[in-house]
């Protein structure tokens, strides 16, 4: 489904060149729900932006059902982390929702449908009129999850949705995203810096090093499916897995594409990171 | 809280309207019983005020001249804004067009109104181009600002939800820039008013401007008095319409703003 081949991205600007991403590779089947988490700064925001097709990456291939992402891909929708600013504030709830829908053409009636549902599965049906600076930040969230639901896109991205919101909102944006996640049958791709929600959500936690980034792990979350924030959190599987997502994080923040390198690579390829290196 | 809202609107109403009525009592007062040939009681321009701004001149004369007022400012604002999109949007366009348009706009308007004369003659093309070569730089400065200041996290969910083209043009980029464009259009509509006035000084057989400078060579005071009176007014007005159509315009940016200072 979604494949990330290789992925490498260096930002050149002046005298500086900075590689964010140093060699990423990892898959992700149709229908998974899949964590990425990595220390802060590690090119998290880079990667998914890659992924969406919104930037490109300086080498390697992002891949979505066999094709190469060279823009940003039809059946794809992402949710940012700034909700404040992925809204149109002179639009209502209902247009924020509608505008990407119009490009379909799919006719007054079934776009209605879509809009509809989408703000009812969110709980916003009461709030279609406000705009979206008259809503909280949970729900201006919420806002954009609908956009991304009523798009039916096949792959759901999303970069840190949560991290700007309260913990009670937090919370119940969990439970949300794995509900629509079980409803819809979406591909769930979910950024976060967050060790307890990269835990609680998916079916597979993506461990990444600080930047330059590689993949550390690639962690399966045994976790039942039937989740919920009381029972979840409280399990011994869950402290488990959580301590050791923290224990590989702790080791990711002094852990880059450099030493792990080092180990492995000849002492040519060390010479050549050490000239590209700013 | 109905109370207060009553309170606070005549509040207002009261802020608004006291200094002008201040200043018209000054000059009630001032002026009362004044024997100077050129500064006439009130009483008297008042009195030639509704005699001469009534009947066959507002078609003849205040007419023409908010037509070439209004022909000039919309024209202004259609440059501005599709030039100011153009040069927003594009960098090598920028580039290019930045140092002539820094040279174009350092030039004051008036002083083109010869210049302008020779080729567009005195009629009331003339006169519209005045209008929109002064009207058009506060609005295609503000564009520009406006059009580049689009938010980069709104601009990427536009791109990765394929909106693209004329829809990303007039649902991002034109009312992302609203706010930018609406100022540079408040800035633009008082140059406007003073370079219709100034154009119909030069060469006119009629408007306001014309009419005021006829009536001050003539030594007809009073009269010419009112006319100044009139364009007072009339800035006054059209700045009052303009306010109302931006507060229903811009009623999200308000809200936004609000919004903000009160987390």
């Amino acid at each position: 489904m979604l494949d990330v081949r290789d992925l490498q991205k260096i930002y050149t600007g002046r005298n500086r060149t900075v590689e964010a991403l140093r060699n990423l590779t990892f898959h992700i089947d149709a229908g998974e729900l899949v964590c990425l988490v990595g220390p802060s700064g590690c090119g998290k925001t880079t990667l998914l932006k890659c992924m969406a097709g919104l930037l490109t990456p300086t080498d390697g291939e992002v891949m979505l059902d066999g094709r190469p992402v060279s823009g940003p891909p039809p059946g794809m929708a992402v949710v940012f982390q700034e909700y404040g600013r992925s809204l149109f504030a002179w639009m209502n709830v209902r247009d924020n929702v509608a505008l990407p829908l119009r490009r379909k053409k799919l006719g007054k009636a079934r776009e209605r449908e879509l809009v509809e549902h989408a703000l009812e599965v969110v709980g916003l049906a009461d709030a279609q009129h406000a705009h979206p600076w008259q809503l909280s930040g949970g729900m201006q969230q919420r806002v954009a999850i609908a956009r991304a639901v009523a798009f039916e896109p096949k792959v759901l991205l999303m970069d840190e949705p949560f991290a700007a919101v309260d913990a009670q909102t937090r919370a119940e944006l969990e439970d949300l995203i794995r509900r629509l996640w079980h409803e819809l049958g979406v591909t769930v791709l979910f950024v976060t810096h967050d060790i307890d929600e990269a835990v609680y959500l998916g079916q597979r936690t993506i461990i990444l090093s600080a930047s330059p980034t590689v993949v550390l792990e690639d962690l399966a979350i045994d976790l039942a499916d039937e989740r919920d924030q009381l029972h979840t959190r409280a399990s011994t599987r869950f402290a488990e897995l959580r301590s050791h997502v923290y224990e590989q994080i702790q080791r990711a923040k002094h852990h880059n594409g450099d030493t792990e390198r080092t180990g492995a690579a000849g002492a040519a390829d060390d010479l050549a990171l050490q000239i590209s290196e700013p | 809280m109905l109370r207060t809202t009553v309170l606070t609107a005549g509040k207002r109403v009261s802020l608004v309207l006291g200094l002008p009525a201040v200043l018209f009592a000054v000059w009630w007062f001032a002026t009362a019983g004044s024997t100077d040939f050129y500064v006439p009681p009130l009483s008297t321009v008042l009195q030639k005020f509704g005699e001469v701004w009534t009947g066959a001149r507002l078609e003849s004369d205040v007419l023409p001249s908010l037509l070439r007022l209004g022909a000039g400012y919309l024209l202004a604002v259609v440059i501005g804004v599709g030039l100011g999109l153009l040069v927003g949007l594009s960098r090598v366009v920028r580039d290019v067009l930045e140092p002539v348009l820094e040279l174009f706009r350092a030039i004051p308007p008036p002083v083109l109104v010869p210049v302008i004369m020779l080729f567009a003659g005195i009629g009331d093309t003339m006169k519209v181009i005045v209008i929109v070569s002064g009207c058009v730089w506060p609005i295609l400065l503000n564009t520009v600002e406006g059009v580049r200041a689009v938010d980069e996290v709104l601009s990427d969910t536009c791109r990765s939800y394929g909106i693209g083209g004329p829809s990303r043009l007039w649902h991002l980029v034109l009312r992302s820039a609203s706010p930018q464009i609406v100022t540079g259009m408040r800035q633009s509509l008082s140059i406007g008013i003073i370079l219709m006035v100034i154009s119909e000084m030069f060469a006119a057989s009629n408007g306001l401007g014309f009419t005021i400078v006829q009536f001050q060579r003539s030594f007809a005071i009073p009269e010419m008095w009112s006319g100044v009176l009139l364009l007072g007014l009339l800035g006054f007005v059209l700045s009052l319409l303009f306010r109302l159509a931006e507060n229903r315009i811009l009623a999200w940016y308000h809200g936004l703003r609000r919004a903000q200072r009160t987390p």
